[in-house]
């Protein structure tokens, strides 16, 4: 009403200021907002309801200058004049208005007059329509009774047609096939032929009813067990039977037997694959077996490499795939429409009773059990045949398929052990994988060895050509490859296990479904990987090490003193930087979480040394057997008594010399230095003699007095009583000097003691003095104490003279005459 | 005990020959042979008294040659074998002969003990046995628990079976065989087998160990390779008949059942250098002694592969029999195989070790040292 007022034409903010006054004075200020309210608590508002005159004059009168007053006042008045002519106006318009109401309504007035009139006559009419009406429906009342009767009769007649063509509509549909209309046709008359199966007409077509459903049940059946119709004319035919009644375990059961022989095709068809292969398998290896004979390189480089896979038959990761693609999704699509059929269906009536659904989960659980059982053992059958560790990845890819695949299962069966079984199988093929690694490792090894063996036989027989008739300066030709020969061995092993363990990593790459089960985030990698195949690996390169020592026999003819050597140097390596390395390279590449106790990086290197340390030894004690049976036989076969005077030093101690020169050589390429004992500052040769020529002065002196034969005797007794004890066949340390010396000594201590086993003569004792002479001028620069060289040569020149039948040594300067000389 | 520390006996001479006088079930005794070129050669019969753990010497002229081997007669105790060697023309020989020692040694020595060495008397001599035909001998040995009348004798590759006649002034062939082949031939060592009515016999030319059935003179077994190089002892286990112990030149000390001669039963590798005899205990086969030229003597206790499997190691028999040399351990001793002692007296290599035939608690070792013959009598509790 308010907004009816205002004038149309006012500009916004005027009309809503006269808008929201005249509310005011017509107190309908309730609907004004609460700021507003608020502002005009102030009694200072002009426009506030609490304006109070006085005070707001009193306020502008303080705080106001003349000025600003006469300025507000004329402003007020201006406000007062506009408001005024505000007022005049509404005044005006609502005049007009009443003025206007008062003429319509006096129109209405009139109006309604008129409509009175017209009302009456019209009620008069209705009452006559009325009569009419009901002097109609008093006529009409018992024609429509008859009629409604002969309604209900008719619709009766319909359903009894109905039911006496059921049978033939039957088997119309059932020559047309229809199944399903047949089937609600009769579902539709199934309670009353029930009900009124006491009439004989009734039961007559109950009968006949029931004679055809059974035939079309009959048929159903028929078509269910033929199973050529597709998944969804099945489902429409179970659905059909068990409206019907059949029994739903006998459905489930027939249901399943159908999905099995299917399932049962698809894992023949793998099983014959599985034969094929194998059998081609066999064939590839017998025409492996038979080709050497006519072709014999490249039989020895493929039949022998376990790194390559074998070719024949399908891979695996087809073989996985047909699987799947068979197989698995084969199951998974009866899973589902078997899930849909017997157990997600809505539950309806009476079948709702009977617990389908548990049954049938019963029954599927066990079905799919069996069925994935025989498909895991197929599948781990074909796991075992992946012998070749070539290409890990078609092994892990197909598993990665597998175990991908059987999580449908897991999703449509929740509740079903087949997943966790195909983990298990997964589980297996890694460990199996595993131990396949290492043992392809293992023949790796032994097959580099042989190659180094080969390598190192070749020159070995140039040395000894060379040595035999030149002498120690082309023998460096033929050993500088030793070094090399260790790098690339240590090089070929380290990335062979490299390779092994970037094959193994792929089983926990992250995009593979079963890296994330824990067996793969933890046994696998600390048991598995680190202790399975690293630490195996590296304990069997230290026992196979440790078997060279035992097994090659106390010839030492079978291994070469060289690879021994090699070997020893190869353990000493891994001992000092080589498995941490390789330890540190595996639990980066596995990040192993040590659950499990594992074996410390300090134990396999104390295995590491210790095989290295035996090897070293086994080496010092085949190489000092060698110069050694060179030494007893020249003191063997010779005869000692009736020998010559010495003109020369004999060949075999120039051949000793020679031979600690280049296996001097030898070591050196291998082994560091090592700490000799300081060297008295005139250890040179010349010096060296005169030293050894007034010593052996003094100890030859009293043995020419027949008289005294215990001074000598004595002296050398006093000299082993304060001399540290020597052992011959000592560990030795891993230098080249200890080494060197290890050899020496066996070898000096056998001249010894085959010297004091034989009687000489004059001249043997002198050819003893000038050998043993030679020996100590070329022996002593090898070892680290060449006080030692001296004691054991004294001992052999001081045996030999207690063994002489006629004592009398040679003058010292015609010895170093004889040696200078050759 | 007191006599824990070894006795010690040191000979002017080098020597490499010991044997327990055999026949002699009351004293302790072994007889030493020395090597000199240069001087008579002595046999020293020394006697352990083990009351006053003391030593009584007696020294007999051995003038034919320096000593190589000894060995006492099982039934008369005066009766002794050596091999020697014989320097003449240039050539060396070693023969073989059988002594006996004179009859007053035993009391002249009791009465002036200072004189028996300045004045030794001589060996008398038996009969040598003739080895012109066959070359040097390298041991003689007789048989084991026999009436001292039949000996071997071991030259290059002979065996050669004596019968000893006429209280045995006079010695014949018998029977012999020669082992015939390539390779090393020359017997370094045999051991007349105890078991078997002492029909067999066990030799060792360079690395190969042979059996020989002595009524027909053939081999019956071999064990080619035995050590790795040459074997230098063996040893027959008193008790058990198939069982043989051997040593050599590769630092081993093999254990063999001579039935199955593949495989050595037991393996030990204790000596730093060549092991040069190796014997057992003659009443407990656990006991084992070798000698090596690492100048270590070793006392091993073979429980694993002896006759008395289970510890029975002490009897109380010998218990109260040898009382004052027992250092019983009364605690059962562990099952497994184990080193009771390695003896490091010696400052030379030890050519020979021997047990005491009386005593079974004592035993003897020879070192070479020339001037130093250690005998070390010590107590082995087991």
């Amino acid at each position: 009403m308010s907004s009816a007022t205002t004038p149309p034409d006012s500009d916004p903010t005027q009309r809503r200021r006269a808008h929201s006054m005249l509310k005011l004075y017509y107190g309908l200020n309730e609907e004004g907002k609460s700021t507003e309210q608020a502002e005009s608590l102030d009694p200072c508002d002009i426009n506030g309801p609490h304006f109070d005159p006085e005070v707001y004059l009193n306020k502008l009168r303080k705080e106001c200058s003349l000025g600003e007053l006469m300025d507000h006042e004329s402003c007020m008045v201006k406000q007062i004049r506009s408001l005024d002519s505000d007022m005049q106006t509404l005044v005006y318009e609502n005049y007009n208005k009443f003025i206007s109401a008062t003429d319509t309504i006096r129109k209405m007035k009139n109006d309604f007059k008129k409509m009175e009139d017209e009302m009456d006559c019209l009620s008069a009419n209705m009452a006559a329509i009325t009569e009419f009406s009901a002097r109609i429906s008093g006529t009409l009342q018992d024609q429509h009774a008859q009629i409604t009767k002969l309604s209900g009769v008719h619709t009766l007649l319909r359903k009894l047609q109905f039911l006496f063509e059921l049978p033939a509509r039957l088997n119309k549909c059932l020559e047309l096939q229809a199944y399903s209309q047949a089937v609600s046709a009769h579902r539709r008359a199934r309670c009353v032929l029930q009900q009124y199966s006491h009439m004989p007409s009734f039961r007559g077509i109950q009968d006949d009813c029931h004679v055809i459903m059974e035939q079309l049940a009959q048929q159903l059946r028929q078509k269910f067990r033929d199973g050529g119709s597709s998944a969804k004319d099945l489902s429409e035919c179970v659905e059909l039977l068990l409206q019907l009644d059949e029994p739903a375990e006998e459905l489930c059961d027939k249901f399943l037997s159908h999905g099995q022989s299917r399932l049962e095709a698809d894992l023949q068809g793998l099983e014959a694959e599985l034969k094929d292969s194998a059998v081609t398998d066999t064939v590839g290896s017998l025409v492996q077996k038979t080709s050497p004979g006519s072709n014999p390189v490249s039989p020895s480089s493929s039949a022998s490499n376990p790194f390559l896979s074998p070719t024949a038959g399908t891979d695996i990761l087809e073989f996985i795939d047909r699987g799947c693609n068979e197989f698995v999704s084969n199951l998974c699509l009866v899973i589902a429409s078997y899930q849909e059929l017997f157990i997600n269906r809505p539950q309806e009536g009476e079948l709702a009773s009977k617990n389908i659904p548990e049954m049938a989960n019963g029954k599927l659980h066990a079905f799919v059990d069996t069925l994935a059982a025989r498909y895991f053992s197929l599948v781990e059958r074909r796991i075992q045949e992946e012998k070749g560790v070539g290409d890990n990845s078609l092994l892990v890819r197909a598993l990665d398929r597998f175990h991908r695949r059987l999580q449908a299962i897991s999703k449509l069966l929740p509740g079903s052990a087949v997943p966790s079984q195909g983990t298990e199988i997964v589980v297996r093929a890694a460990r199996e994988r595993i131990k396949q690694y290492l043992s392809a490792l293992q023949t790796f090894y032994h097959d580099s060895l042989t190659d180094v063996r080969q390598a190192l036989a070749a020159p070995r027989i140039s040395v000894g050509g060379t040595s035999v008739s030149g002498g120690g300066a082309t023998s460096k030709d033929a050993t500088p490859s030793l070094p090399e020969l260790l790098t690339s061995l240590s090089n070929f092993i380290l990335n062979q296990l490299k390779s092994v363990l970037a094959s193994v990593h792929l089983f926990t790459a992250k995009d593979i479904t079963f890296s994330n089960k824990p067996y793969f985030k933890g046994e696998f990698c600390s048991q598995g990987v680190r202790e399975g195949l690293v630490v195996s690996f590296i304990k069997f390169i230290c026992q196979s090490s440790r078997q060279y020592c035992e097994s090659a026999g106390d010839r030492g003819g079978s291994t070469p003193p060289a690879l021994l050597l090699l070997l020893s140097r190869l353990c000493l390596d891994y001992e000092t930087s080589t498995i941490s390395y390789i330890l540190t390279l595996t639990d980066e590449q596995f990040l192993v979480q040590h659950h499990t106790p594992v074996t410390p990086v300090t134990a396999l290197c104390a295995e590491a040394r210790e095989a290295a340390q035996k090897l070293l030894n086994h080496y010092v004690k085949v190489q000092g057997l060698i110069i050694s049976q060179m030494l007893r036989k020249s003191v063997e076969t010779r005869d000692w008594v009736n020998t010559i005077e010495p003109r020369n030093v004999r060949a075999v101690m120039k051949r000793v010399v020679e031979d600690t020169t280049s296996i001097d050589v030898q070591v050196g390429l291998l082994y560091e230095e090592g700490v000799r004992k300081a060297h008295s500052s005139d250890s040179s040769k010349r010096t060296f003699s005169v030293y050894s020529s007034s010593r052996q002065q003094i100890r030859y002196a009293p043995s020419y007095t027949p008289s005294a034969p215990m001074d000598t005797n004595l002296l050398s007794n006093i000299h082993k009583l304060f001399s540290e004890r020597i052992d011959i066949f000592s560990p030795v340390e891993f230098n080249k000097v200890s080494v060197l010396t290890g050899i020496i000594k066996i070898s000096l201590k056998t001249f010894l003691e085959c010297v004091r086993l034989r009687t000489f003569g004059r001249y043997g004792l002198q050819q003893i003095q000038v050998d043993c002479h030679y020996l100590q001028m070329y022996l002593w620069r090898f070892v680290s104490d060449e006080n030692l060289v001296h004691f054991l040569l004294d001992e052999i020149v001081g045996s030999a003279a207690h063994r002489c039948l006629d004592p009398s040594p040679m003058e010292q300067s015609v010895i170093e005459v004889i040696c200078e000389r050759g | 005990m007191e006599d824990d520390a070894p006795v010690i006996y040191g000979l002017e001479f080098q020597a490499r020959a010991l044997t327990a006088q055999t026949a002699e079930t009351d004293a302790i005794r072994f007889l030493v042979g020395t090597q000199s070129l240069k001087f008579d050669n002595q046999i020293h019969i020394i006697d352990f008294d083990d009351e006053n753990n003391m030593i009584n010497k007696n020294v007999l002229l051995h003038d034919a040659g320096e000593i190589w081997h000894i060995s006492g007669s099982p039934a008369d105790k005066a009766v002794l074998t050596t091999c020697y060697n014989k320097t003449s023309e240039s050539r060396v020989l070693t023969c073989a002969a059988v002594w006996r020692m004179p009859p007053e040694w035993e009391s002249g020595s009791h009465e002036s003990p200072d004189d028996s060495s300045n004045n030794p008397q001589t060996l008398e001599l038996l009969c040598h046995l003739d080895n012109t035909a066959h070359g040097s001998m390298a041991c003689v040995l007789w048989e084991p628990m026999g009436d001292g009348k039949r000996v071997i004798s071991l030259a290059e590759n002979h065996v050669l079976l004596w019968d000893l006649q006429e209280s045995s002034t006079k010695a014949t062939i018998s029977s012999s065989a020669t082992l015939e082949g390539k390779g090393q031939l020359k017997f370094t060592a045999g051991k007349w087998s105890p078991h078997h009515n002492s029909t067999q016999l066990a030799t060792a030319n360079d690395t190969a160990i042979r059996g020989w059935d002595l009524r027909s003179m053939s081999q019956i077994y071999c064990i080619e390779n035995a050590h790795g190089q040459l074997v230098r002892d063996l040893d027959f286990n008193p008790n058990k008949q198939y069982y043989l112990a051997s040593c050599g030149d590769d630092c081993k000390v093999k254990f063999w059942d001579v039935r199955h001669i593949n495989e050595p039963v037991k393996c030990l590798e204790e000596h730093s250098h060549w092991v040069w005899s190796v014997r057992y205990n003659h009443s407990h086969d656990q006991l084992l002694l070798t000698g090596s030229s690492d100048s270590r003597v070793i006392l091993s206790n073979m429980v694993s592969i002896s006759s008395e499997p289970f510890g029975h190691l002490v009897d109380d028999d010998d218990l109260s029999d040898n009382e004052e040399n027992q250092q019983e351990d009364k605690g059962k001793e562990p099952l497994q195989d184990s080193i009771i002692a390695t003896y490091e007296e010696h400052e030379d290599s030890v050519y020979a070790v021997e047990w005491s035939a009386a005593d079974p608690w004592l035993f003897a070792s020879l070192s070479y040292d020339g001037r130093l013959d250690k005998l070390t009598f010590q107590a082995s509790a087991g």
